[in-house]
């Protein structure tokens, strides 16, 4: 039991940690976008399965890590063009379209991953880049600065996103879009457009997020890889009260937690898995309501848009 | 109204388009007279390196041998993890006339047993179980996963140096817990000191967590893993990542994800009972056995990595547990 | 009360059939589509596409067992549809019926061994009230937060999905696993057969159609007198049109709101008794086959109005069964399948909105046809 303590496995705990928060961190911080201008994309998951898929094989085919990314941001790209249609021009219901969106991901990468690559194989990943200096300070060195680079990017995304959101002009219109459309519209903001702009910007981060999964995290491609990865993220944008930094505090619990659960097991304390399992999502409910008490919820969220009403 | 011209417009086009489509096509010949049907209803997906693909490899290998598609025909319905759907498939498949419907989940017992009274005429293979539910036309088969785990048990003693081996393992049920079982008394019976670590991740096929699971075994000392269930691919990406790390597989042969560090595996070869039970139902006899796969009946195979260099005196010890289990002068307990 | 301001009131009956005839058309029109798209990747798949689609007709049509397997999976989509339609009625959109159906099927199963010994002429009955007060208390949470903390409900009941399947595997694999199984060494993750009082008759030998098929019907004529007859469901239906009219009438808006989600996840929970008593006649893994998803997609298809629903459920049902009759006649890949039934839902979603807005401009026209005339 005081093995759980020793330095060794805090240190272990957090390297994985930093580690496993790396998708939650794309999917979620982009998602952050498209429900900052008022659209819930529950499609997260499908978008990443095809993101990750894309990665895995453009990787495969060509060894080029770099235009593996690109692909998947592509795609990415146009998952949330599919999106917009359907939630922002055909103003569907934003559930469900997320669901439809979520189901035609999981079976297009299951049916791509049949009839490209028929069978798993792994592939030469993102190698862990250990940075001068910084690197070999003990302890913190090893959980903070030997990582991968899909890793250092997310973390990177954090300030960048914040900086973006809250200090750009198309931040500012993305936020005023989620707040108050009809008030933006009237100050000649286009509506559609700015939340065609942030649904795709969030479906680019969440293809970049199944590509962080398949090529730096696990290295290969299997169906529904995700198993579900994307709806913790929906759920952790909420956690994290639409800004960047509570996202990223998020992300860290809720990786914390699993990683603990695993060095637990390996230590040999028992658990039960199931327990293990559901905590993370009592703790997203109960971070819900303290959630919506203590900020706003971009007010016109869910709500499709449309001249002339309200 | 315009839009509804659009839409009308639209529709004529599809109509058009199926009927091009179906005109391009030849028509498929007639199957021969004497096929064996044979009908295979999966958890997971053929392609899944691991259980549902042991069962298929050996049904096309099976075929492969008859004469192909003109002797045997193969059906298959993947990823039935969602066992009403999985039951739908299985009477659906029985009251087309198949010969041979195997339901290749222990969960599909329930649904087996149910349907298999319904039709009598059919051959109904299950598994993994031993229970034919006293029934003339069910065959019930299983693996003694335990044996090969014993096998890759005494292969991981002998080849660990940190004398910490992490076991990366989905639920605690069914062949994943046997061959763990397996796997621990193997080890234990090389060098009890040394210490095999266990982690559950509650799902088969979370592959992320499985990863972090193997990815935490190595940053905890092991240099040895092993493992059970589809998801088990992302351990041994971990492993190859790492790039000393040995893994030893179960259920199919794993060498291919990691050429260089996949020392063995226990590969389920169902080929011989899957000819037993044809041969059998030719001969009248529709059900009523129980198959166990065994190293003593070549149902279970240890196949080395040829691009793995083997130590001669680990090579030797395994074939001696090998040899040891066959005989009966080791057991193994399940 | 807010008055009945809505646009239809002032068309003639005529209007009103043609305006249904659309809004009913619309979702075949965009599955339809969802097809064509499926038959390119069909032919990519050198599959021919009439081959495959003819399969699923045959596969529906061609047997008793295709037949009655529709109207099996009919029977659990209707149910769950209609939760999904109270709740729509309020403007709540409820994703968690995956976790009510859990959640129903949980209560039926538990309640069903506890009083075993009970006679069935009781038994039954509760055993049903057991599963649809599970169901409802797994609505009344998410209701509940968003009544009191405004909790949006679409995150809630996806969590709230999560924790009912962890739950079930708990449970499944704990205190309601079959002994026998134990005993066996197997460990299956099933609970053991429900008493034989409790199960649903079934209606046709050698088929799985079973008596929850009828009982649905009938619950979709109560829901449908439910909201249109009386005084909490033209409520529920005025929180839905217009809240800020509804809160001004004195109707207290967000326990409405609750209201209907709980009522949703009651006959969520119904659809899950229906599965344990009638087809499974027990617990296991996978119990929801998706229908709380599938179930949401066959409400849009019944144009979320209960007795749109009795066809719309049968129809989806018919096309899930066909699907998975299709997979199995041509060979493709099954997710194939969850692609195609992915678009539908893209397209049939996608294209509710024409059709709100074909109802909207035909009521400009027939009120401005009216002034006219008054003119």
């Amino acid at each position: 039991m005081n093995e759980l303590f020793s330095l060794a496995v805090i240190t272990g705990i957090l390297t994985s940690a930093i580690r496993l928060a790396t998708p939650y961190l794309f999917a979620a911080v982009g998602e952050a976008f498209a429900q900052s201008s008022g659209v819930v994309n529950l499609g997260v998951d499908g978008i990443m399965l095809v993101g990750a898929f894309v990665a895995f094989y453009v990787t495969l085919q060509t060894g080029n890590l770099w235009l593996a990314v690109l692909a998947a941001a592509l795609v990415g790209l146009l998952m949330g063009l599919l999106m917009s249609l359907i939630s922002v021009t055909l103003k569907a219901e934003q559930g469900i379209s997320g669901i439809g969106l979520y189901m035609f991901g999981l079976g297009l990468s299951s049916l791509l991953f049949k009839l490209l690559v028929g069978t798993v194989q792994t592939i030469d990943g993102f190698k862990v880049i250990k940075i001068p200096l910084l690197g070999d300070i003990p302890m913190i060195g090893e959980i903070f600065f030997q990582h991968s680079l899909p890793v250092y990017a997310a973390f990177l995304l954090v300030p960048v996103a914040w900086w973006f959101l809250e200090k750009t002009t198309w931040g500012l219109k993305i936020k005023a879009v989620g707040q108050n459309p009809a008030a933006a519209d009237s100050l000649g903001v286009s509506v559609d457009k700015v939340r065609y702009f942030s649904v795709c910007l969030g479906s680019v981060l969440a293809g970049l997020a199944g590509a962080s999964l398949s090529t730096a995290l696990v290295n290969l491609f299997q169906e529904n890889l995700t198993a579900g990865l994307g709806f913790i993220a929906v759920a952790l944008v909420y956690f994290g009260g639409w800004k960047p930094a509570g996202i990223l505090v998020g992300a860290l619990l809720f990786s914390t937690v699993n990683a603990f659960q695993l060095w637990m097991q390996v230590l040999g304390v028992n658990i039960s898995s199931d327990v293990a399992v559901m905590l993370p999502y009592l703790l997203t409910i109960a971070a819900l309501v303290f959630a919506t008490n203590r900020v706003r919820q971009p007010a016109a969220l869910n709500k499709p848009f449309e001249r002339g009403e309200n | 109204m315009k839009k509804h011209n659009v839409w009308m417009a639209i529709c004529a086009l599809l109509v058009a388009a199926l009927v091009l489509t179906a005109c391009g096509q030849a028509a498929t010949p007639a199957p021969a007279a004497k096929v064996v049907r044979v009908a295979v209803v999966m958890p997971s997906s053929t392609t899944d390196m691991a259980f549902s693909q042991s069962m298929y490899s050996a049904l096309v290998a099976v075929q492969k041998e008859m004469g192909g598609e003109a002797a045997m025909e193969i059906k298959y319905s993947e990823n039935m993890f969602k066992v009403p759907d999985a039951a739908a498939a299985i009477r659906d498949y029985a009251s087309q006339g198949f010969d041979i419907v195997v339901a290749h989940g222990s969960q599909y017992g329930a649904s087996v047993e149910e349907i298999a009274k319904d039709f009598p005429g059919t051959t109904f293979a299950w598994g993994t179980d031993v229970n034919t539910f006293g029934l003339p036309n069910v065959y019930a088969y299983t693996a003694a996963a335990q044996e090969g785990g014993y096998v890759n048990g005494v292969l991981a003693a002998k080849l660990t140096t940190s004398k910490q081996i992490g076991v990366t393992g989905p639920v605690e049920v069914g062949d994943a817990k046997t061959y763990i079982d397996g796997f621990v008394q193997g080890v234990a019976s090389v060098d009890p000191s040394i210490t095999v670590n266990k982690t559950w991740t509650g799902s088969f096929s979370d592959v992320a967590l499985m990863t972090e699971a193997a990815k935490t075994h190595i940053a905890a000392g092991a240099d040895v893993l092993t493992g059970s269930s589809q998801s088990v691919v992302g351990s041994i990406g971990a492993a190859k990542e790492n790039g000393k790390v040995l893994w030893f597989g179960t259920q199919s042969e794993q060498t291919t994800l990691a050429p260089e560090l996949v020392v063995a595996s226990q590969v389920y070869d169902w080929t011989a009972m899957i000819k037993e039970i044809i041969a059998s139902r030719a001969a009248g006899t529709l059900g009523g056995k129980t198959y166990t796969l065994q190293l003593s009946n070549d149902g279970l195979k240890i196949v080395f990595n040829a691009g793995y260099n083997l130590p001669a005196d680990v090579k030797a010890a395994a074939d001696a547990a090998i040899e040891g289990i066959k005989g009966g002068k080791i057991t193994v307990n399940p | 009360m807010p008055p009945e301001s809505h646009p239809r009131s002032q068309k003639s009956w005529l209007d009103d059939w043609k305006d249904l005839a659309f809004r009913a058309a619309l979702p075949f029109l965009a599955m339809l589509a969802a097809l064509l798209i499926g038959a390119i990747v069909l032919a990519f798949l050198k599959v021919n596409p009439l081959t495959a689609y003819a399969a699923i007709v045959t596969g529906v049509f061609g047997s008793m067992s295709g037949f009655t397997q529709s109207l099996v999976k009919a029977t659990p989509l209707l149910l769950v549809g209609l939760g999904i339609c109270i709740a729509f009625r309020a403007s709540m959109i409820n994703i968690g019926a995956e976790g009510q159906i859990i959640l129903g099927a949980l209560g039926a199963t538990a309640w069903s061994l506890a009083f075993r010994n009970w006679p069935g002429w009781i038994l039954l009955p509760t055993t049903l009230i057991a599963s649809f007060i599970a169901g409802a208390a797994w609505g009344f949470v998410p209701g509940f937060l968003k009544a009191r903390f405004r909790v949006n409900e679409i995150l809630s009941t996806v969590m709230m999905n999560a924790i009912a399947l962890q739950l079930m595997n708990l449970l499944i694999r704990g205190p309601l696993i079959d002994q026998a199984g134990v005993t066996a060494g197997t460990y299956l993750a099933q609970s053991e057969k429900l008493p034989e009082s409790v199960w649903l008759t079934r209606l046709i030998p050698q088929t799985l159609l079973h008596t929850g098929a009828i009982l649905a019907v009938i619950l979709a004529v109560v829901v449908y007198i439910f909201l249109w007859r009386t005084t909490i469901g033209f409520r529920i239906r005025a929180v839905g049109l217009n809240p800020d009219a509804s809160r001004y009438a004195g109707v207290n808006v967000p326990a409405y709101q609750a209201l209907s989600l709980t009522l949703a996840g009651g006959f969520a929970g119904l659809a899950g008794a229906v599965e344990v008593m009638g087809v499974h006649h027990r617990l296991l893994e996978g119990i929801t086959s998706g229908y709380g998803f599938s179930g949401i997609v066959a409400a849009l298809f019944g144009g979320l109005h209960p007795l749109g629903l009795i066809p719309a459920s049968w129809l989806f049902g018919s096309l899930l069964v066909g699907a998975d009759k299709m997979q199995r006649a041509v060979q493709v890949p099954s997710a194939l399948i969850d692609t195609l039934l992915g678009l539908v839902v893209l397209f049939v979603v996608g294209s509710a909105y024409i059709s709100q807005r074909w109802a909207a401009r035909r009521a400009i026209a027939v009120s401005k046809a009216g002034k006219e005339a008054e003119a």
